[in-house]
């Protein structure tokens, strides 16, 4: 592969590239499903092809091919500087990368089973297992599952000399159970929503979540819902499950400390951000209790964005973002690190795949558990009045990242620290910065997951990536509850 | 790009390495360009060229699909392997079909699509889309602005071929701009598209995002509650887009739509048609689906009325045999169905707003508003109840406060939680449709509406 990288670089720099990259990718999935009883979905897919991103005359040039042959290669690489060269037409200032040492290195996903050998006909034999326990409650009119297995791997080559070969591994499971009656249609998720839980882990993934176990609950609950009593609308304390906090920190965290949205570059498509650069260690973000951390590296997890190297060669790190409260980092990449003073980049340019220019992403970003041991039960035992929130429904925040709105699949009457009556289509919605600074309890290590996120969106061309999201449940004061269905 | 021939080469190479009873495969791809700018600079400027080969074989009953980009005979070989093992090892499905025949179902005629592929457009250069960028920041630097958005080109074939002797081709090509001007406090947007490059005038969209961004400087704060709200086209596609999902058979069959126990009721207002037709002059994309199957123009809605959904062919035979057969209205093969194997089944990704007798210009629906909000463009739209499809969402980059037939001011952007049924109850006027394009849904046909009782819960802080 690296002959095939140095086509594309030795033209690149033929054309006149000060810098260039080759990034050639050899990806590859499978997504089993099933619906009420039946396969769903059996699918394999595999793409390959290279990508190469230049500077040329001062501004960026990327092009991608799916044809590997030198020829096409060197055309690709020519395109690319082409394209720099349009660029480098409407430019303000040339491009500057700040220094990365170039190196050479193997990284690949630690996992205890492929999940490409495992056998196809007992994972759908499980899902149609699960899918039959769902259906077994009385009431549930929809049963849905799906597993999904992502291998990625990928050769980088720059003309600093950096040569790194990567392989990720990523395995997704999860399950769904619809209820309708009337004029209700109601739903519970497993382990999470829209697909469960993904880590970058192997099959080993599967067997650690008691896929069947919970099945007939999550079936029960989606029809005891349809029974449940509407919830309220007002202000109350709540309490969130791990995963909803997962995606809470992803609406209002993740996004707004990257450091490309900050900057503008999103303007016309995933927005701007309210956390403008007078805000880094200035901003009161969250209560004392709110520590996070955008960590990339091994030993945080086997979250979706856990890896040995970003897409332009930096490796792994973990950068603080908010610290007993404070804001005090960005994600950011080579070509934006010096717009906050640092001299190196925080290492979170990503792309989907080959043919996609990288660009900003969350990798994992995660709120650090309580230091004091407090379980799940024992905050809802310390809570006299409230509402615990579990699994989530919907989200929507706005383009600056101040204002969201999320509903949840179930949630809990909390009275005298004992959960009382179920309670459906809980929502809750705020102001990010007011909502982190009420927060004032969070669970201790033992309640910790990293969650997977795999379907974020962003970029134009829009490009899908999965980031993780290490949460524990916690508890937020005087937060108000029931706007979605206010007047409607 | 792939041709015709080398697509049926490679069709026959793979039926050779077959031993299915049945063999589909599609095909997708070609070359595109995105030039993109923010800061009235082009900060990331790309070109792609791909071409997937998705292959789907039936053994007995039983299907599965493998897809590569690899179009060597050794790659090829292995994706019809990968399919056959994914299929072989699941139970036979008494539902699924055998793959349609050259004749296809119900096929219109081919004659009346207009020509989506236009070379000019195929040829645009980087330096022709670096130009475009120019005048748009011109305009931007003109104002005291600042602009991003993209400027973008591409040619693309799909083809979908069977071991039965369906074969079917198309090529089209696309071009669109979208543009946000960014003042200190306010921001205006505008985005278009077109298969022809011609039809695209950047000084113009330009020039009205730039409006919009300074018309709503300093933009106040207004309570939330209920307003008649004027949503301009994209506005409308933005939100109505959510529920064409439900207009699937499989989405009635699986209890997951909220047209549940609705077709043939009345749901929306009388003025309200919606068609869905892939050969309307104004739409764009491929005139058959993910079988081969001829999409149909059918009309949707009739003067609010639920008359119609669409059908994949496997989902309009199990629909022939359930309990919903004799409430659903017509029940045959549409054209919408998804490539299969898949759990969504079919969806009219063609939609064409029915014209009104008395067309409104967005003008005279401010003209005719005592107290009310414009709205440019909608964000982050979710589903709040599947049901009763309520929706939430935000208003953005050109929200405008009008009072006695008169823009007055921007206004900080709203949260909404809106039910779609109440809202297409609730229209007062529309203006005539046309081809518009948003970021939370497909583009349709679409026409700006005068909406009364829109409800918004929460204002942000910009």
């Amino acid at each position: 592969m690296k002959d095939i990288a140095s086509w594309a670089l030795n033209i690149a720099a033929q054309r006149g590239a000060s810098y260039a990259d080759a990034r050639i990718a050899d990806d590859r999935s499978r997504a089993l499903s099933t619906k009420n009883g039946k396969v769903g979905g059996a699918s394999d897919s595999e793409s390959f092809g290279v990508g190469v991103r230049v500077i040329a005359d001062g501004a960026w040039g990327f092009a991608a091919s799916d044809d590997l042959g030198r020829a096409a290669v060197e055309a690709t690489a020519a395109r690319a500087v082409d394209i720099a060269k349009a660029s480098s037409r409407v430019k303000q200032r040339d491009i500057q990368l700040a220094p990365e040492k170039p190196v050479t290195a193997e990284w690949t996903t630690p996992i205890q089973i492929d999940p490409f050998t495992t056998s196809v006909e007992q994972n759908i034999d499980l899902l149609l297992k699960i899918d039959a326990e769902l259906r077994a409650v009385a009431g549930v009119t929809l049963a849905e599952t799906n597993m999904n297995f992502r291998r990625e791997e990928q050769w980088f080559v720059s003309s600093e000399d950096a040569n790194i070969h990567q392989t990720k591994y990523t395995t997704g499971v999860g399950y769904a159970a619809y209820a309708f009656a009337g004029s209700e249609i109601q739903k519970r998720s497993y382990p999470n929503s829209y697909g469960g839980q993904w880590q970058n882990k192997g099959y080993e993934l599967i067997g650690e979540l008691k896929l069947l176990e919970n099945a007939r609950r999550v079936g029960e609950e989606a029809v005891a819902l349809l029974k449940a009593e509407q919830c309220p609308e007002g202000v109350f304390n709540i309490i969130l499950d791990g995963s909803q906090l997962g995606l809470q920190i992803h609406e209002s965290v993740g996004h707004p400390i990257e450091l490309d949205r900050v900057l503008g570059m999103e303007a016309n498509f995933a927005g701007t951000s309210f956390l403008t650069l007078d805000k880094l260690r200035t901003l009161r973000y969250g209560s004392d209790l709110v520590n996070i951390v955008a960590d990339a590296r091994q030993e945080h997890g086997p979250g979706l964005g856990t890896f040995g190297f970003d897409e332009e060669g930096v490796p792994a790190q973990c950068t603080p973002i908010i610290t007993d409260g404070l804001f005090t980092g960005y994600l950011s990449s080579r070509e934006t690190a010096h717009n906050i003073g640092m001299n190196r980049s925080g290492g979170t340019l990503r792309a989907e795949c080959w043919n996609r220019l990288p660009i900003i992403r969350m990798t994992n970003i995660s709120i650090l558990p309580g230091d004091k041991p407090l379980s799940r039960e024992q905050l809802i035992a310390d809570t006299s009045d409230g509402i615990y929130l579990e699994t989530n429904k919907s989200w929507s925040i706005d383009d600056k990242r101040y204002n969201f709105q999320f509903s949840c699949e179930m949630g809990w009457e909390i009275k005298n620290g004992k959960r009382t009556r179920m309670l459906k289509n809980p929502s809750y919605s705020g102001i990010t910065t007011e909502f982190w600074n009420s927060m004032d309890a969070i669970c201790s290590r033992d309640e910790w997951i990293v969650w997977g996120t795999p379907h974020c969106g962003k970029g134009q061309p829009q490009q899908v990536m999965g980031t993780g999201h290490g949460a524990a449940p916690a508890r937020f004061r005087n937060i108000k509850v029931g706007s979605a269905y206010k007047g409607t | 790009m792939l041709n015709q021939n080398q697509a049926a080469d490679i069709f026959e190479r793979i039926k050779k390495h077959s031993t299915a009873d049945e063999v589909e495969v599609l095909f997708s791809g070609g070359k595109s360009a995105l030039t993109r700018f923010a800061n009235n600079i082009i900060h990331q400027n790309v070109a792609e060229e791909n071409c997937v080969v998705s292959v789907r074989t039936v053994y007995g009953g039983r299907t599965a699909r493998s897809t590569t980009n690899k179009l060597d005979d050794e790659s090829l070989k292995r994706v019809v392997q990968s399919s056959g093992r994914l299929a072989k090892v699941q139970q036979p499905d008494s539902d699924l079909l055998p793959v349609p025949d050259s004749c296809g179902v119900g096929a219109p005629a081919r004659e009346g699509l207009p020509t989506r592929h236009f070379a000019e457009t195929a040829a645009i250069t980087p330096q022709q889309r670096a130009e475009t960028v120019k005048k748009i920041v011109s305009t931007a630097d003109k104002h005291k602005l600042t602009t991003a958005g993209i400027v973008s080109t591409s040619e693309s074939v799909e083809a979908v071929f069977n071991s039965r002797g369906l074969h079917d081709w198309h090529t089209q090509t696309s071009s669109e701009i979208s543009i946000t001007m960014l003042a200190p406090d306010s921001s205006g947007w505008q985005k278009a598209n077109s298969p022809n490059v011609a039809n695209l005038d950047a000084t113009a969209l330009a020039e009205i995002a730039a409006r919009k961004a300074f018309e709503s400087a300093k933009p106040r704060e207004i309570p939330a509650g209920k307003y008649t709200v004027i949503l301009e086209p994209a506005a409308v596609l933005d939100i109505v887009g959510f529920m064409f999902f439900d207009f699937g058979g499989l989405a009635i069959l699986d209890q997951r739509s909220f047209l549940n126990n609705r077709v043939g009721t009345k749901l929306f207002g009388d003025n309200i048609n919606i068609w869905d037709d892939v050969a309307h002059p104004l739409q764009s994309g491929v005139p058959f689906d993910g079988e081969g199957v001829r999409r149909q123009k059918l009309q949707l809605v009739e003067n609010g009325v639920i008359k119609r959904l669409v059908y994949a062919r496997a989902t309009a035979e199990k629909m022939k045999r359930s309990e919903h057969k004799d409430k659903v209205g017509p029940i045959e093969p549409t054209g919408h169905g998804f490539p299969l194997p898949n759990e969504m089944g079919e969806a009219p990704m063609n939609i064409v707003f029915g014209e009104t007798p008395k067309p409104a210009s967005v003008d005279q629906m401010i003209a005719s508003t005592e107290r009310g909000v414009l709205i440019t463009r909608l964000w982050y739209i979710r589903e709040v109840d599947p049901y009763e499809k309520i929706l939430t969402g935000m208003t953005r980059d050109g929200t405008f406060y009008v009072e006695d037939g008169k823009i007055r001011h921007g206004v900080r952007n709203f949260r909404f939680n809106q039910s779609l049924i109440h809202m297409l109850s609730n229209v007062e006027a529309m203006g005539t449709p046309v081809r518009a394009s948003g970021e939370e849904s497909f583009d349709m046909v679409a026409p700006a509406m005068k909406v009364r009782d829109f409800n918004f819960t929460e204002v942000t802080k910009f």
